[in-house]
């Protein structure tokens, strides 16, 4: 699994990459966690509001932070 | 579903409206109860003289600092649950395609519906232009969505009443539509950066107000005060202490002699100095509050408020990722000018 965290290094995005981690510990997944920093890249996925969550290439959040279990949810349907 | 869980859910649904019920019901005889309260502890308990410049320093303080923290609260959280209906990427949506003019309308109109932050100001801006939305309605919807914001709306209706409220809400919504029109029609496309033209849109964008139940909206809510509230406390303990000070200690004269209607530079030194200062409404309008009621012009005060929230140094540095230094300088200008001619047409008629 590819899980890209999408945010220019504001605190939200911060907290959205510790949420992750958090769910990609607690389901023991083997996922590869990239933080994607640039504004172009991050536009491409058409996404308008900070942070933005992507797994497999796929936006599954945008605009909030979500709870560690909120994540997990979102990680465990796409296993 | 079957009988019995609906019943269920028709139970929890009950019991979520019981509880908006009574937090709207507290929150109103907290309101009520503000003014008499700090009356009674500072005047009987604590034997302040509450026409003193001190005491009335104090009282100003507490009763303006309770009063303004209810007004955030009850608004912010209305105003999120009613915007979890639109999302950034409707609003893209409902502006592709559509021509300058009646874009730029509609545009600023979706600013203030919108929910959007000016920390996502970059990746909106991107989204927006590689989508197709012309430069100037792009511009309006930006400039819209700080000038008539919930914070700004929620405080000039408690603190002013109605009257001011729609006279600014109707003058930010004319400069956002303005500059934005004139900024498309100044054909600035050279000046923003070329990598976001050529930003290509792949896959279908989430909307993110899709799916959402009543509790999730009053939980955005909920949330939204607190992170709203957390940010801007100390610009508005600030803004309240320095309304406090200048209640009880400056004079009425001193504010008449140097910024009254007459004084024809008033408006132009409130731009001059709300531009580089950085606040957001919260901490501006206590001290507009008392401007006021020494004596300075409502329309000095609202070109002074709408200089510190339309434009801000973080913003414009922000923005320099996309746009190149000539097009953030006419936008400043723009902006600006648009805001020193409201506070002279509001001087002039009221």
């Amino acid at each position: 699994m590819h899980i890209k965290i999408l945010g220019p290094g504001c605190a939200n995005c911060a907290n959205l990459e510790r949420a992750t981690r958090e769910a990609v510990d607690a389901l023991g997944l083997d996922a590869q966690v990239e933080k994607v920093t640039d504004y172009g890249e991050i536009a491409a996925y058409g996404i308008m509001r900070t942070p933005g969550l992507v797994v497999d290439e796929e936006v599954v959040l945008a605009g909030l932070v979500p709870t560690a279990a909120r994540v997990k949810e979102l990680l465990s349907a796409r296993v | 579903m079957t009988a019995a869980s609906s019943a269920v859910t028709r139970r929890a649904g009950m019991r979520r409206w019981a509880l908006v019920a009574a937090a709207a019901v507290a929150w109103w005889a907290l309101y009520a109860v503000n003014g008499p309260f700090w009356d009674w502890l500072l005047g009987d308990v604590v034997g302040l003289d509450l026409d003193s410049r001190a005491g009335g320093a104090v009282r100003f303080f507490l009763y303006d600092s309770v009063k303004i923290l209810l007004l955030l609260t009850g608004i912010i959280f209305v105003v999120t649950v009613l915007r979890s209906f639109m999302s950034v990427e409707r609003t893209r949506a409902l502006l592709g395609g559509r021509r300058e003019g009646v874009g730029n309308v509609l545009a600023a109109g979706l600013g203030v519906v919108t929910p959007f932050c000016s920390c996502s100001a970059v990746p909106a801006f991107i989204g927006f232009v590689a989508a197709g939305v012309p430069l100037g309605v792009t511009m309006s919807f930006l400039i819209a969505s700080p000038l008539v914001n919930e914070v700004a709306i929620a405080l000039l209706l408690g603190l002013f009443g109605i009257g001011p409220t729609l006279l600014y809400v109707g003058a930010g919504l004319t400069i956002a539509i303005v500059a934005g029109w004139v900024i498309g029609r100044l054909r600035l496309e050279r000046y923003v950066e070329p990598f976001v033209f050529e930003t290509k849109l792949r896959g279908k964008p989430l909307d993110p107000a899709y799916g959402l139940t009543w509790d999730d909206r009053l939980r955005m809510g909920i949330e939204e005060v607190g992170a709203i509230l957390r940010k801007i406390w100390p610009y508005l303990l600030v803004g309240i202490g320095l309304g406090a000070v200048i209640h009880g200690w400056v004079p009425a004269e001193w504010f008449a002699q140097h910024a009254s209607a007459d004084n024809p530079l008033g408006v132009l030194v409130a731009v001059g100095l709300g531009v580089p200062l950085y606040s957001n409404a919260a901490g501006i309008l206590p001290l507009v509050d008392v401007l006021f009621a020494k004596g300075v012009p409502m329309g000095t005060l609202l070109a002074f408020m709408m200089a510190t929230v339309a434009l801000s140094l973080p913003e414009t540095i922000l923005l320099k990722r996309v746009l190149k230094p000539r097009l953030i300088a006419i936008f400043v200008g723009v902006v600006a000018l648009g805001i020193v001619a409201v506070g002279y047409l509001f001087n002039a008629i009221l």
